[in-house]
C-alpha cells in the first residue's frame, strides 16, 4: 500500500509553482510566459489533489476539474491575444509592447 | 512503493527546469509534456485516477496542441534558418526521451505489480467524484460552462482575421 506523506506532495507542488513563477518573471518571450502560467496552474491543481488525498475526500479532485476548465479557457484567450500581438508588433518579445509606457 | 513518487517528482522538477531554461519553444513544449505526464503519474499514486486521466487528455493533449499550433503559425525567424540536420541532432530528442522512458518503466511496473500493491479502487474513484460534482458543486459546473463559453467567444473574436487590421489612428 502506498503511504506518500502529504507534506512531500505539497512541497513538490510548491517547487513546481515557484519554477513556473520564475519562468513568468525571467522569460520575455510571451509564449514562455504563458507556459509558466500553465505550470503554476498545474502546480496548484497538484496541491488540491494532495489535500484531497490527505482527507480522502473528492473535493480536491473537483477543484482540480475547475482549475482544468479555467486553464483551458485562459490558454485559448491568451493564445488569441498572442496572435493579435504578433500581428501588431511583429515580435513575441513582451517588452516591445510598451505603447502605454507601462 | 514511495520511491515511485520520488522518481516521478524528480522527473517533473527536472523537466520543468528544462522548460523555463530552453530557448526553443517546441523543445520546451516537449519537456513540458513529459513534466505533465509525470504529474499525472503522481495523481495516480495519490489516489486520483480520474484526475490523472484528465491530466493526460486535457493538459498534455489539448492544451499543448494549442501551444504547438500557435508556435507553428508564428514560426519565429530563428527556427526557419536552421538546417534540418541541426534540428534532427540526436541530443534534441535524447533529452525528453530519457525521462519519458523512466516514466514508461514506472508505468509498466505499476501495471504489472498487480492489484494488491496498487488497488484501483483506492482513493476517490470517478463514481464518488461525479456524485459530489453534480450534487453540492453543480453551481460550479454551470459557472465553468459559462467560463468555457466566454473563452470560446473571446478567442474567436480576438483571433479572426479582420481584427488583425490596425484600427484608425494607430501609428504602428
Amino acid at each position: 500500500m502506498i503511504t506518500i506523506p502529504t507534506a512531500h506532495a505539497l512541497v513538490l507542488a510548491g517547487v513546481l509553482f515557484l519554477l513556473g513563477l520564475m519562468g513568468v518573471i525571467v522569460r520575455r518571450n510571451i509564449i514562455f510566459i504563458l507556459l509558466g502560467l500553465e505550470i503554476m496552474l498545474n502546480a496548484s491543481g497538484l496541491a488540491f489533489i494532495a489535500a484531497g488525498f490527505h482527507w480522502g475526500r473528492p473535493d480536491g479532485q473537483i477543484m482540480f476539474l475547475f482549475i482544468l476548465a479555467m486553464a483551458a479557457a485562459e490558454v485559448s484567450v491568451g493564445l488569441a491575444l498572442v496572435l493579435q500581438l504578433y500581428h501588431r508588433i511583429h515580435t513575441l518579445d513582451a517588452d516591445q509592447a510598451d505603447k502605454m509606457r507601462g | 512503493m514511495n520511491v515511485l513518487f520520488y522518481i516521478a517528482a524528480a522527473v517533473a522538477v527536472i523537466c520543468t527546469i528544462m522548460v523555463i531554461t530552453n530557448y526553443n519553444a517546441v523543445h520546451a513544449l516537449l519537456y513540458l509534456i513529459v513534466s505533465l505526464l509525470s504529474v499525472a503519474l503522481i495523481f495516480f499514486l495519490l489516489g486520483a485516477p480520474f484526475a490523472a486521466a484528465l491530466e493526460v487528455i486535457v493538459y498534455a493533449g489539448a492544451i499543448m496542441v494549442l501551444f504547438v499550433f500557435v508556435v507553428m503559425m508564428l514560426n519565429p525567424e530563428s527556427q526557419t534558418i536552421r538546417s534540418p540536420k541541426q534540428l534532427l541532432h540526436p541530443w534534441m530528442w535524447f533529452g525528453p526521451a530519457v525521462p519519458a522512458a523512466i516514466l514508461l518503466g514506472e508505468l509498466i511496473y505499476v501495471l504489472t505489480a498487480g492489484s494488491s500493491t496498487f488497488p484501483v479502487n483506492a482513493g476517490v474513484g470517478p463514481h464518488a467524484l461525479s456524485r459530489t460534482l453534480f450534487g453540492p458543486y453543480v453551481l460550479g459546473v454551470e459557472l465553468a460552462s459559462i467560463l468555457l463559453m466566454t473563452g470560446l467567444v473571446g478567442a474567436y473574436h480576438l483571433a479572426r482575421p479582420e481584427a488583425f487590421r490596425a484600427p484608425e489612428g494607430d501609428d504602428r
